[in-house]
Parts: structure tokens; C-alpha cells; sequence
């Protein structure tokens, strides 16, 4: 980081730090009247989850400095995420298009964000095969993300005179006007492939069936559990909960992200660990254990 | 510059609502609803945006007299319509902007909503083939809860509801909340690395 970045760095942060503690401030020596006014600085009911967090989040930050280092990191195949590949390389035999769809939540949903990181890397693919990729949005905030997404991973591949502004969609904010529209570029435009990737609701059978009625490869993930056998029954491959968010790192394989998932999964093992600590000690009739994990 | 400061003000807002989970002070709690409500006349503005692109996309289309020209111009002067309808009479129960959505709007999407039940059987009818063992296990599973959950599951065998009860709330439940365990701590690994400023794909920038 240059001085130029370490002032600006400082001068946000001063900002920002300014404005907070001037509020905090103002209000503290003007409580609103009527109002039991709360002056703690931390809720001590969620000092585990604090812990927790504090946990996670060094494991996460261990295993990516590691990953910097060079160390080499296994990641296990997922086969959603090579399905991928072969959904563009059909498309492109075929000459047809391939049709991502981010899911309906807006930008405040992770799995938005995971969406849109995905599609960064499924644009950088597809521009090298040179077919169009269209992207149907429900939430307006999402247009110039995914637009940036697109164009970023257009340039990636040295193609960004093959990114097609207009193949990025706003369709409507209304889930099922949505639904009804996709359904419609599927069955008229009949891409090769459907990428459904990101956070679904009702709509989701919907697009799923429709898609495979076109014939077309189809991949979809989320992390919302009721939309989840939908999708398995309607898709050839399904990214289960988790599968969604260690996309970007392994489409990457960028070392600091795959460390990423080597943190999340040794958290997954102590938290595996405290379940089996767990059950036995309430087995024998110990509670104090499972009470640590009481969130208030 | 273009990096930088988007980047610290991800950082800085991530932050923030990290912290406000903790920090139960009044102050900074209201400081906190009040950031979201930016956030809420942010994602209101950004409508603005949804209709230039509908605009864009369809403007082009329409002029050059592209395939289904005249379905987008109908798209356009409808949503023209609605808007003109709204702002200028009003969105309240007797206006022109409800009576036509309550008796166009609303029975196309409780048309698109129906078919989920046909889609439903056919999804079904798709998962229930046995070609393999697991395939199998789905299939008898599902029969056995469907089978325990309706009268005829009780007079079959006593104990028939609590067995059905049974596999919902033990190995459904324990398979379930696996995947959400994990989906959490991947969320939780996605937002460190957007907060951290590691995973800057989605800002559109390497």
C-alpha cells in the first residue's frame, strides 16, 4: 500500500469515526425523553456468538495468509461447478445462447453477492467462446453489478468487444411477472443452457421445469433449503447450500479465496465436534455445555 | 482511487453492522436504523436505473423494427401508462392505477402461481422414478410419509403419524440443518472476504 493509499485509508476512517462518535455523543447528552436510554457498549447475551465469530473469522484470515504463502490447499470436486464448463462448451456447439439467472433478491442478500461473483467468472468463460450470455434481473440494483460483473469478465478474457450491454435485463420487480418473462426468453430464445444460481422462492419450479421442458443443460445452486429438491429433481446438477458460496474460489482457484474454504471447513469440524461433546454430555444428563450455545 | 474508496466503504459498512449486532447502545442503534434507511432511498433511487434499461433495451428494438417489435412497445407505453395512472391519480383503493391492477396484474400472477401445482406433479413424477438406490430410498420415504400423514396411514397401522413425525424431525431435520450450517458458515466466508475487500469480483474490478 502506497502513502497515497494509507492517507485515504486514514482519512475515510477519520470521517467516518467523526461522524459516529459526534451522534453518539449529541445523543447521549440529549436522551430521548420517554425512552429507556442503553448505554452498553457490548451485549454480554451474545458474547458467544462472539467468540464464535471471532473463531471463524480467524480461521478464515489463518488459512488464507497460509494460501498466500504458496502453501497448496485441496479443494474436492464439485461437479455443479465443472458442469458449468460443459453447459458453455454445448452452448457453443450448438450456437445458442446460455441464460444466467442471479435469483430474485436484491444486493442486501449474500447469496446476491455470491451470484454476481459467480457470474464474473461464467462471463470470463463464455466471452472465450464467444457466444451471448443474457442475464434476466428482478431487483434494479442488481442491473449495474451484474452489468460490471459482465463487462469485467469480458475484458478478463480480452473480448470486451463481445459484451452486449443490452443482454443485461431488468425484467420486473414482481416475482411472478419475473418468473412469467424468464419462462418466456426460455422458451423463445431456447438457450443451451440455464444457470440458476443465487437466492430462490416460489418461482423456482417454475423457471426449473420450464427449462428442462427446452432441453437445455441446466445448473442451479442456492442456499435456500425449501427450494433446494426443486431444483434437484428439475436440474442436472444442483449446488447444495455451501456449493453456492465456495463457487467464486474454486472458478478462481485464486489461493487467497480456496483459503477461504479451508477456514469454513475447519469451522464446520469444531462445530461437528462440539454436536458429538454436545449429545453425549446431554446423554449423561450434563447441561451446562449446550447452555454456552443459548443465542439471546 | 476507483478501487479504493468503494472497497473502504464496503469495510467500513460491513463493520459497522457487524458491530451493531454486539453493541446494544441506544445511540448506536439508532445510528444503524438510520444507515439503513439510506439504504432503503438508495434501492428506491435505483428504479430509476430499471426503467432505462426496459427504456434501452426495448427503445432499440422497437425503432429498428426488431422481432415482436410491437409486444415491446406495448411493454413500454403500459409501463408509461401505469406510471402516469399512479403519480397522477393516486395508487389508493378507486383509482385507475388499482382497478387495473387488482383486474390485470393481479389475476395473471395468480395464473402464473397455479401452475406451480402441475409443475409440482411433473417434478414429481421425475423424482419418484426409481433408477437408482438412492432414487429408492426417496421414493419409499416419500410413500411412508405421505402414506402416514392422511387418515388411511392411521387405520394401517396405529403408530403410523408418529413414525412419519419421526422422519421428518430426525433424519430430515438432522439433513437439513447440516446444509444450513454449512450455507451459514459460507455466508459468513463470503461476507468476510467482500468486507476484507478479497473477493472484489462483483465490484467489477480485479
Amino acid at each position: 500500500m502506497n502513502n497515497r493509499k494509507i492517507s485515504l485509508v486514514i482519512l475515510i476512517s477519520a470521517i467516518w469515526l467523526t461522524l459516529c462518535s459526534q451522534i453518539l455523543l449529541a445523543q447521549e447528552a440529549a436522551p430521548p425523553t420517554g425512552t429507556k436510554f442503553d448505554y452498553h457498549w457490548f451485549d454480554t447475551n451474545r458474547l458467544n456468538v462472539f467468540i464464535t465469530l471471532a473463531i471463524v473469522f480467524s480461521a478464515i484470515l489463518w488459512f488464507i495468509a497460509r494460501a498466500k504463502k504458496g502453501k497448496s490447499l485441496f479443494i474436492r470436486r464439485i461437479a455443479g461447478l465443472d458442469a458449468i464448463e460443459e453447459a458453455v462448451g454445448r452452448a457453443t456447439e450448438m450456437g445458442k445462447s446460455v441464460l444466467y439467472i442471479p435469483g430474485i433478491h436484491d444486493m442486501n442478500d449474500i447469496q446476491t453477492v455470491a451470484s454476481m461473483i459467480i457470474l464474473g467468472n461464467v462471463a470470463k468463460t463464455i466471452a472465450r467462446y464467444d457466444i451471448p450470455l443474457i442475464v434476466p434481473i428482478r431487483q434494479p440494483f442488481v442491473v449495474p453489478v451484474a452489468e460490471e460483473a459482465v463487462r469485467q469478465g469480458y475484458l478478463s478474457a480480452g473480448r470486451p468487444d463481445a459484451f452486449m450491454k443490452d443482454n443485461i435485463r431488468f425484467i420486473s420487480d414482481e416475482q411472478f411477472a419475473y418468473a412469467a418473462a424468464v419462462n418466456g426468453i426460455m422458451l423463445r430464445e431456447r438457450p443451451a443452457a440455464n444457470l440458476l444460481l443465487g437466492s430462490f422462492y416460489a418461482e423456482s419450479l417454475l423457471l426449473a421445469e420450464t427449462g428442462a421442458s427446452t432441453g437445455a443443460i441446466q445448473v442451479a445452486g442456492t442456499a435456500n433449503i425449501h427450494q433446494l429438491p426443486f431444483f434437484v429433481v428439475a436440474c442436472d446438477y444442483t449446488l447444495i447450500g455451501e456449493e453456492l458460496f465456495a463457487a467464486s474460489a474454486y472458478l478462481s482457484r485464486e489461493p487467497k479465496l480456496l483459503g477461504s474454504l479451508k477456514g469454513s471447513d475447519l469451522a464446520k469440524a469444531l462445530i461437528v465436534l462440539a454436536i458429538i461433546i454436545g449429545t453425549i454430555l446431554e446423554t449423561i444428563g450434563v447441561k451446562w455445555f449446550t447452555k454456552l450455545f443459548v443465542v439471546q | 482511487m476507483r478501487k479504493e474508496v468503494p472497497l473502504i466503504i464496503t469495510f467500513l459498512a460491513g463493520a459497522f453492522f457487524i458491530a451493531d449486532y454486539f453493541i446494544p447502545h441506544t445511540g448506536f442503534s439508532d445510528l444503524a436504523a438510520k444507515i439503513n434507511g439510506w439504504a432503503i432511498i438508495v434501492l428506491a433511487a435505483s428504479y430509476i436505473l430499471g426503467v432505462l434499461n426496459i427504456l434501452r433495451i426495448n427503445y432499440g428494438r422497437v425503432a429498428k423494427r426488431e422481432k415482436d417489435w410491437i409486444l415491446k412497445l406495448i411493454l413500454v407505453l403500459c409501463m408509461f401508462f401505469m406510471l402516469g395512472a399512479g403519480i397522477f391519480g393516486g395508487i389508493t383503493e378507486g383509482t385507475l392505477f388499482d382497478w387495473f391492477f387488482v383486474n390485470t396484474f393481479t389475476p395473471m400472477q395468480a395464473t402464473m402461481f397455479a401452475l406451480l401445482a402441475f409443475y409440482i406433479a411433473s417434478a414429481a413424477f421425475r423424482a419418484f422414478r426409481v433408477r437408482t438406490v438412492q432414487a429408492a430410498l426417496l421414493a419409499i420415504t416419500a410413500v411412508l410419509v405421505m402414506i402416514g400423514r392422511v387418515p388411511i396411514g392411521e387405520t394401517i397401522w396405529k403408530s403410523f403419524p408418529d413414525f412419519t413425525e419421526w422422519i421428518m424431525n430426525v433424519p430430515q431435520l438432522a439433513g437439513k440443518r447440516a446444509i444450513l450450517i454449512g450455507a451459514a458458515l459460507g455466508a459468513i466466508a463470503t461476507g468476510l472476504k467482500v468486507i476484507t475487500g478479497l473477493e472484489r469480483t462483483y465490484m467489477g474490478q480485479d
